[in-house]
């Protein structure tokens, strides 16, 4: 099911502006890898680029390698919808989709692929519900609509549509940033369940959360409004948290900027 | 203790001298009084004047008696909100007064006879006959009209929210603008010299939907564009990112979240063209006989019957024609109630 990511030489542009340069790393399957940095760094934008989401955005363009185990995402041929359905994607604000009952939202994305069997659905989507801890709370209203749940449960609905169609890896663009702490907290303890499916990419701006819920943990900085940002280093979270090899991520971590 | 020593006289500076809730309506009652007083002394008769002269009492006298009473910023709010009402009270005055000379006029004739009979062997000048020829004309007309322009308008809007880029985008968005603006007369008179004149076909309803078409469709890419662009982004990024191809995150996400707006968008547009009398003057020419046929020879619609009873100038033609408006008005009210019915039911829920 999870698959490595392996990224090299990555730029990313908006039309002419250079948002992310020359980034190279590797995610491990089964792990969940944290970004953080400065608002502005290019963090959502290099998430976006790991499943051909960033050229959704006019004048979005990308050059570079992203292999996902052996195959280039950026590849000649490579169909981006096709992509997307191996790398799986939960926004910043929840989003279910409003005209859709609680379990069509979750059906959504095999439906809308059309490639489905009625009676694999029912299993499909209670699956679903239950991977994402969403079940018990909404199996008695499973035709009502998906925008009537809470904050959190909305988020966990769009986790659940998310892992419905069985992607390799999911990544998380700051995922919990409109949340409460408790509903924060489910969606934390989740993500440590998903990891043993899939290989997680997670961007926070919360670095006790990066620290909570981890592996690996990479800094992106940018030098100055209007340059680029960077892959300043990527490390095991326990290092990146203690003993950072470089100046810059020591002084963001402990507050010293950004 | 040093707050109550240091201001014992002065009330709390948060709470105001306020005037009743029923000082609004009794300045209203007043000012109508008083209007009426002016009038009468003043020998003035039109209901016009005398009601002018009430509504500047009413703003002047709210303003006057609350600045003396509460201060000079809630008489400023009270002048703003007895102006609001004025508009709107002078905003309803012609409407209601329409529909109610329309309903006085129009139920002296309007029955199942009238509704089922045409005008076929009736002389304009004779009492009976009916608007069936007309109903149905109509019908057949404007559903035509829609039937073309609703595909290639929701289809160009989509065009240009979701895919439009560039040149031909801006262009294809003048030209739709400009085409809002056309009179309906001169959409009748390019249809009349293309289909009529060049390629010499004969009057007939389907001439007339085209005329009907050119003016729809401007208003249903308006609509459709602008109930689109409200659909989140976050909408089709969801959608996209669940590997869903973008077409169909259009037609299974965007349309259906937007479904409702489009479909009022696409009935007020099939009301406005409902009423339409030039081009169906120019093309469809008018009959006095049931021509359920909209692909050749005349046809009659209700606009034009309206126009045709009114010029034919005896009471019975009279009173047919206000049946006959009234029908209209009733038609358009129905589809609009039609409209909001569907966008209601349609629209995205939030219940838990």
């Amino acid at each position: 099911m999870a698959k490595r990511i392996d990224v090299s030489g990555l730029n990313a542009y908006y039309s002419s502006f250079l948002a992310i340069e020359d980034i190279s790393m590797t995610v491990e399957p089964r792990s969940v890898t944290a970004f953080i940095g400065p608002s502005g760094c290019g963090k959502s934008t290099f998430l976006r680029t790991l499943n051909r989401m960033h050229e959704v955005t006019p004048g979005g363009r990308v050059d570079g390698k992203v292999m996902l185990d052996d195959e280039n995402l950026y590849g000649a041929g490579i169909d981006p919808v096709a992509v997307r359905r191996e790398v799986g994607m939960v926004f910043q604000r929840p989003n279910p989709f409003p005209t859709m009952s609680v379990y069509d939202n979750v059906a959504a994305g095999l439906r809308l692929n059309g490639k489905y069997k009625k009676s694999q659905l029912d299993d499909v989507v209670e699956k679903s519900l239950r991977g994402a801890n969403l079940w018990n709370e909404v199996k008695d209203r499973l035709n009502k609509p998906g925008s009537g749940l809470s904050g959190g449960q909305q988020q966990r609905l769009c986790i659940a549509r998310a892992i419905a169609v069985e992607p390799n890896v999911l990544l998380m663009d700051e995922p919990c940033s409109a949340l409460d702490p408790i509903s924060t907290l489910a969606i934390e303890d989740l993500i440590g369940e998903l990891k043993e499916r899939f290989t997680i990419v997670i961007v926070t701006h919360n670095m006790q959360q990066a620290a909570r819920v981890s592996d690996r943990t990479a800094f992106f900085n940018l030098a100055a409004v209007g340059q680029p940002g960077k892959l300043i280093e990527i490390d095991d979270t326990e290092r990146i948290f203690s003993n950072p090899s470089v100046q810059a991520t020591e002084d963001y971590i402990s507050g010293r900027f950004g | 203790m040093s707050h109550a020593t240091l201001t014992p006289k002065s009330r709390s500076s948060l709470r105001g001298a306020t005037l009743p809730k029923w000082f609004p309506w009794a300045v209203a009652g007043g000012s109508v009084l008083l209007g009426l007083g002016i009038s009468a002394a003043a020998g003035l008769h039109s209901s016009i004047q005398w009601a002018l002269i009430a509504a500047v009492l009413f703003v002047a006298g709210s303003y006057g008696i609350s600045a003396r009473v509460e201060g000079v910023r809630q008489a400023k709010d009270r002048v703003a909100t007895s102006m609001v009402w004025v508009a709107f009270l002078m905003a309803l005055i012609p409407l209601l007064s329409l529909i109610w000379e329309t309903v006085k006029q129009g139920v002296k004739v309007l029955d199942g006879y009238f509704l089922s009979h045409s005008m076929g062997v009736v002389a304009d000048s004779e009492p009976g006959g009916g608007i069936y020829h007309a109903i149905l004309g109509t019908l057949e007309q404007v559903g035509l009209a829609t039937l073309f322009s609703v595909p290639i308008g929701v289809l160009t809007a989509i065009y240009l929210v979701e895919y439009g880029r560039g040149r031909l985008a801006k262009a294809v968005t003048f030209f739709v603008d400009v085409m809002t603006g056309i009179p309906s007369i001169v959409a009748g008179l390019f249809v009349l010299s293309l289909w009529v004149l060049i390629l010499d076909m004969g009057p007939s309803g389907i001439a007339g939907s085209f005329a009907l078409c050119i003016l729809m469709i401007p208003v249903v890419v308006r609509s459709t564009e602008e109930m689109l662009k409200l659909v989140p982004n976050e909408l089709r990024e969801a959608s996209l990112a669940l590997g869903v191809p973008k077409w169909r995150t259009i037609l299974k996400v965007v349309l259906p979240t937007s479904i409702g707006g489009i479909v009022t968008g696409v009935m007020l547009a099939v009301a406005r063209i409902t009423g339409e009398t030039a081009p169906v003057l120019l093309l469809v020419w008018g009959t006095d006989f049931i021509n359920a046929n909209p692909f050749q020879d005349p046809q009659e619609s209700l606009p034009m019957y309206i126009y045709l009873q009114y010029s034919a100038g005896s009471d019975p033609a009279y009173d047919r024609a206000w049946a006959a408006a009234l029908t209209l008005i009733a038609f358009i009210m129905i589809l609009n109630l039609a409209a909001r019915g569907i966008a209601r039911w349609k629209a995205p829920k939030t219940g838990r």
